[in-house]
């Protein structure tokens, strides 16, 4: 029993050197390679170079306004993806014969890289954040309204026949039965739905644009002043870190609830 | 609920008719209401296709696109099931090496998109290289999550009846991994078109990038509109090519 318990925390203390030793491996690697290598540091800049740069532009505020701009695309694309998924989702759920409709059309929909219609986007929504909100939204709806109408219409058919023959009305139905059943489901597809909308509009920003994050790690590029882009680049990643452990603990907080 | 009309009683029909509804409403909307030189109904996208076609340079810049999508995907598919064997394989390469590939595969890799071109430069190298970035690490997962799920009374039976690693690679680890290798790969397809075509639409200079630079710039947007219709069709039938090998393949188990 006791040595049990010494092997795990062995082999725990041996899988966490694993992981240590591989970025200590990498981040060495990279710092031989361009000190020693002679790799050019417009291809590879230094680490320490790198680091110094995001001190900088931490320092600086610089990155304030282009984070601005990310976030708020970010958040409207994502309210306006939450909302219309979850209530065209719930009035989908209310029909089976709805749901075999729309459910096969949407999952086909959500197969196909939307990314490719951003050239329209931006033709009729121009170069400005609504082109990036606009696909934000079309990328993040599929999620949560395939999950929404997966939630509800997935509800055990016992507990709502129960309910019913126990005279619930349809209000004490939605909030008793359909929502419990339905919410962690939903929850899954609002994550699934806020990284998307993340990802694609740091994407979209990286393709046509005039500001934001993905814009300036572009335009930092074409610069070619590849240690401040290797800093944002750092950035941007920790930012996105960041927003998804903050959503999967509230996905998880709700779940609790 | 009343009598509906005998198109509708299937859901495959009402399918169709919604997509027809919302064509519709596309073609009315270009037709009357929108500024034509933004957008394009329909019924023009299709008759502007022979001029698409005869565009120079659009059917080479296709076909390079379905080249590297090809070359992006057969790489995910190879490297992935490597990495993912070498990682599922080995409790201890599981547990301390699966979070850094789960690590990897959660971070945006659109920024660092510009490297790509960088170090690969504007040419297909970036494009495949990129797609690929997306495409392996679905296949990781997922072949390591195949490996892992195997009951140990298979492996245990296997081995006391005096089978070999190989052997036990080959007849007990290999087929229990299919069906999530199958998986794997839809979500690998899902993940490569997102790699390949966000990297051809970054590059402007060259590709299918140039062309849809060129007929937003010069207000074409029948052509917009069909060179995105085509790309669109071609990763509707790669999807659909993957997922019916899956429906196909994947389930073996439950025969």
């Amino acid at each position: 029993m006791m040595s049990a318990v010494r092997r795990r925390t062995g082999d725990a203390i041996a899988t966490r050197a694993v992981q240590a030793g591989f970025v200590i491996a990498l981040v060495t690697l990279w710092h031989l390679a361009t000190t020693q290598w002679g790799v050019s540091h417009f291809l590879l800049p230094q680490p320490a170079a790198v680091l110094r740069e995001l001190a900088d532009v931490l320092r600086s505020g610089e990155f304030v306004q282009d984070l601005k701009i990310t976030l708020h695309e970010v958040v409207v694309a994502f309210a306006a993806a939450a909302l219309s998924g979850t209530v065209l989702g719930y009035l989908i759920s209310r029909s089976a014969y709805l749901v075999r409709v729309f459910e096969p059309l949407f999952s086909g929909i959500y197969a196909i890289p939307a990314i490719l219609f951003f050239p329209v986007y931006v033709l009729i929504f121009g170069l400005g954040p609504a082109s990036k909100i606009a696909i934000g939204t079309t990328i993040s709806f599929f999620p949560v309204v395939l999950s929404t109408i997966a939630g509800f219409a997935h509800v055990d058919r016992i507990l709502v026949v129960a309910a019913r023959s126990m005279g619930s009305s349809g209000y004490q139905m939605f909030r008793y039965v359909l929502l419990p059943a339905a919410f962690p489901v939903i929850l899954t597809g609002l994550r699934m739905g806020f990284i998307l909308a993340l990802l694609s509009i740091l994407g979209s920003e990286t393709i046509a644009s005039l500001e934001g994050l993905g814009h300036r790690i572009v335009s930092l590029a074409e610069l070619m002043k590849t240690e401040r882009m290797f800093a944002y680049i750092v950035f941007a990643v920790a930012i996105a870190a960041l927003l998804n452990v903050a959503v999967s603990a509230l996905e998880a907080l709700g779940r609790r609830r | 609920m009343a009598r509906m009309p005998a198109a509708l009683r299937h859901p495959a029909g009402a399918r169709a008719l919604v997509i027809l509804a919302l064509f519709g409403i596309w073609e009315v909307a270009a037709r009357w209401f929108v500024d034509p030189s933004f957008m394009s109904p329909p019924s023009r996208v299709v008759a502007f296709m022979d001029e698409l076609f005869a565009t120079p340079g659009v059917p080479q810049a296709l076909f390079t696109t379905f080249l590297e999508l090809a070359a992006a995907f057969a790489l995910s598919v190879a490297v992935g099931l490597a990495v993912g064997l070498l990682v599922g394989l080995h409790d201890f390469s599981r547990r301390s090496l699966l979070p850094i590939v789960l690590l990897l595969y959660a971070t945006p890799q659109v920024t660092i998109l510009p490297l790509f071109i960088l170090y690969f430069g504007i040419g297909p190298a970036s494009k495949i290289a990129f797609g690929m970035s997306h495409g392996m690490f679905p296949i990781i997962v997922t072949v390591a999550a195949g490996v892992q799920n195997i009951k140990p009374i298979l492996l245990l039976s296997a081995r006391s009846m005096g089978a070999s690693p190989r052997q036990v690679l080959r007849w007990v680890i290999f087929p229990h991994m299919i069906p999530s290798f199958f998986t794997g790969m839809r979500l690998a397809m899902t993940a490569a078109l997102l790699g390949v075509l966000l990297a051809e639409l970054y590059v402007s200079s060259t590709g299918v990038g140039y062309f849809t630079h060129l007929f937003a710039d010069s207000f074409e947007p029948a052509k917009l509109f069909g060179l995105i219709t085509v790309l669109a069709l071609m990763a509707i039938v790669l999807n659909e090519t993957v997922r019916r090998a899956e429906v196909r393949f994947g389930h073996w188990q439950s025969t």
